[in-house]
């Protein structure tokens, strides 16, 4: 298949694993930040390729994974309305809440429903004028782009039975975080999509203010090899800087267009991101001239409190301080059957590719 | 029959049942077994030893590029006589059907399961119809059960207990056809994909196999839970390693491209006409070519092995040369967010 077969070739990927072999001169920790890293890394069995001393750590750029107890909560709450629909990306319906999942919702008569994107959610509300339709917006950059078409789409309608409950994320604030709190990484591999919107710029500050250099990568094995390569190279001749590997689809400037649609419908806010507390301006909050479309604004709602599981390290893993494995509830309490934690929910958490795929 | 649509006194047992018996399910399932209509079908038994097997069909959407409901519940039950070891001879079929299900549409369905049927070489001989009020079921339901003829020899085949170490792992088509067909019309009817699902009878292809003497040790119709299940399976069952090359296992382009389109992993997509065997290592280039002959076994390929190594694990030798656990999915796949 064009554009894949060509990233997943053999040939290329054995000569890229020695190449990396002749410049790893010391144990380094790189950083995949995006959960679609983790996911291709475990599903093509990279790390069984790479030398010891090269350490992957997964990052927090797992949607799902930092999405707050509190926001499944809230999503949980809406459900439980009659005359609510909730249209959720797949993988949010399985996250355990504080008393229970979305999936356990719909199977006790909540009308919870997965689409692909907003546009689906936006076509439900315009067919069922009676219901109130909600979509939990999670993702970061790749993602709130689209939330904010559908907005602006819905606006243009007047539409007036859509509403999104927004939990989206900016990723730099995240990685900075990890950095300030001490986490050592010798270098980011930085997410692919998240810089096809927001090009290169968004992390200038890495190379500069604390000396980490940044590689955008594809999700390929060729990508995320040349990724390491292109960051050894760096920390070998301590020359960093932030590199595009993925060219075929990043700009150094990014999509302005997508960008423009984000600013008009957003604005930052302190947020909460799971594992590390509250980061500041990190979420994206509907502004006011959208407030109309903000569930939070528009549906009151009595949320539970919120409990914490006891013994889940989502939070240490997320910020690539502990491996899944040291967590002690990891394959006994928590497996992908029973997940405790997020990190074992998505496809993309470290602690789900980890236990899938680590042979 | 005049009405246009199932009413509930097609189910009543009463003069609507019979004439949807006579003009519908008769028509198209005629044979001397069914025609006598006694309240069991009896039968003659041969040598050998019987096989018998159960299965509900419950499918949205009923009609799907490749088949529709009907000729699955064919296919799927005659596939599970066949990957026993077993010739399938008989099937019954009942039918839960809503209120209000148009006619014309039972019918395109009982006329797949004839057809279906007719090409596998198995008689309808029981059948029922119920029917429900009005949104207590989806549309139609179908339960078939089904019975065929197992030779003694043939017998272990059903628990694998001769399977061992060396043992080659043979699949006989491309995997994920059924799983993305039916993705594809279900949640995205906006996208425009030729995909069609492999629903069909194996037990042709089964047969020739078995006749042509090779030493087949296990089969397995690879359906829900894909070939990554069946594996895993397999070597939770025998305490074995298994081995898979990921560049062995045949795949559509077009259904690999829908599967990197939404994050799907095609070794855990439904199949629904497509067997995995595994034989003794020096019949499984024979049992390939046998299948080549075969229409329905085109893309048939040796895929991997049993091992001793790893007991109790499937590793998956990935196309670029790495390695990785294959475990069996907690639930369903859900497609990725971004």
């Amino acid at each position: 298949m064009k554009y894949i077969d060509e990233f997943r070739d053999k040939e290329l990927v054995r000569n890229l694993v020695k190449r990396i072999g002749e410049v790893s001169h010391r144990g380094v920790s790189l950083m995949e930040v995006c959960g679609g890293h983790t996911w291709a890394i475990q599903k093509f069995g990279i790390p069984s390729l790479l030398p010891a001393n090269i350490r992957l750590l997964s990052g927090p750029g797992c949607p799902v994974c930092v999405t707050s107890k509190r926001f499944i909560d809230q999503v949980v709450a809406y459900s439980r309305l009659s005359d609510v629909v909730i249209c959720s990306f797949g993988d949010l319906i399985r996250v355990p809440g504080s008393s229970s999942t979305l999936e356990k919702e719909k199977s006790r008569g909540a009308d919870v429903r997965i689409v692909y994107s907003v546009l689906d959610a936006l076509a439900l509300a315009e067919q069922n004028p009676g219901k109130k339709v909600v979509f939990p917006g999670i993702g970061f950059e790749t993602t709130a782009p689209g939330t904010a078409a559908g907005i602006k789409d819905a606006a243009q309608k007047g539409l007036k039975n859509f509403f999104v409950l927004s939990s989206h994320k900016v990723m730099p604030p995240a990685m900075a975080a990890l950095i300030d709190e001490g986490v050592k990484i010798d270098g980011y591999i930085a997410p692919g999509h998240v810089s096809v919107i927001t090009g290169s710029g968004i992390y200038r500050d890495f190379p500069k203010k604390y000396g980490v250099g940044c590689v955008i990568a594809g999700f390929e094995p060729v990508d995320i090899l040349q990724a390491v390569y292109m960051l050894l190279r760096q920390i070998n001749q301590q020359r960093f800087g932030v590199e595009i590997q993925y060219s075929r689809v990043v700009k150094p400037e990014g999509n302005p267009i997508a960008r423009q649609a984000m600013e008009e419908v957003f604005t930052t806010r302190d947020d909460w991101w799971r594992g590390f507390g509250v980061i500041p301006a990190s979420g994206l909050v509907l502004n006011e001239k959208y407030a109309h479309f903000d569930a939070e604004k528009m549906i009151p709602v009595e949320v539970e409190e919120t409990v914490e599981e006891k013994g889940c390290i989502c939070g240490e893993v997320l910020k690539g301080l502990k491996r899944p494995t040291d967590c002690k509830l990891f394959g006994k309490v928590c497996n992908t059957t029973n997940p405790v934690g997020s990190c074992m929910v998505s496809h993309e958490g470290a602690c789900n590719a980890y236990f899938r795929f680590h042979s | 029959m005049r009405e246009k649509n199932i009413l509930l006194g097609h189910g009543s047992g009463g003069k609507l049942t019979h004439s949807l018996i006579k003009e519908l399910f008769f028509k198209y399932f005629e044979n001397p077994v069914l025609l006598q209509q006694c309240d069991s079908a009896i039968l003659g038994v041969s040598e050998g030893r019987l096989a018998f097997t159960t299965d509900a069909y419950v499918i949205d959407p009923l009609f799907f590029p490749g088949g529709n409901i009907g000729k699955l519940a064919v296919c799927g039950t005659v596939n599970d006589l066949a990957v026993s070891g077993a010739v399938p001879l008989y099937i019954s079929a009942a039918f839960i059907i809503e209120e209000g299900f148009p006619i014309k549409e039972l019918e395109e369905i009982v006329s797949a399961m004839a057809d279906e049927a007719k090409k596998a070489g198995v008689q309808v001989v029981a059948g029922d119809t119920k029917v429900v009020n009005k949104g207590q079921c989806d549309k139609v339901f179908i339960n078939t059960s089904g019975i065929g003829i197992v030779e003694e020899k043939h017998e272990h085949i059903s628990s694998g207990s001769k399977l061992e170490a060396g043992d080659k792992v043979i699949i006989s088509g491309s995997i994920a056809r059924h799983g993305m067909a039916i993705m594809a019309v279900r949640n995205f009817g906006t996208f425009k994909t030729d995909i069609q699902s492999d629903c069909a009878c194996l037990n042709h292809l089964v047969q020739e196999v078995l006749s042509s003497g090779a030493r087949v040790k296990f089969m397995r119709d690879a359906t829900r839970g894909g070939l990554a299940t069946v594996i895993c399976e397999i070597t939770q069952h025998t305490g074995l390693g298994a081995e898979i090359r990921e560049e062995a296992v045949p795949i559509d382009e077009n259904v690999r491209g829908m599967c990197e389109l939404l994050g799907f992993d095609p070794f855990y997509v439904a199949n629904e006409g497509t067997v995995v065997m595994v034989a003794h290592p020096d019949d499984a280039d024979a049992i390939v070519a046998a299948m080549k002959k075969n229409h329905l076994g085109k893309g048939a390929a040796v895929v991997g092995e049993l091992v001793a190594d790893h007991p109790g694990k499937a590793i998956l030798q990935t196309a670029i040369g790495g390695n990785r656990i294959m475990d069996m999915l907690a639930g369903e796949q859900l497609p990725r967010i971004c």
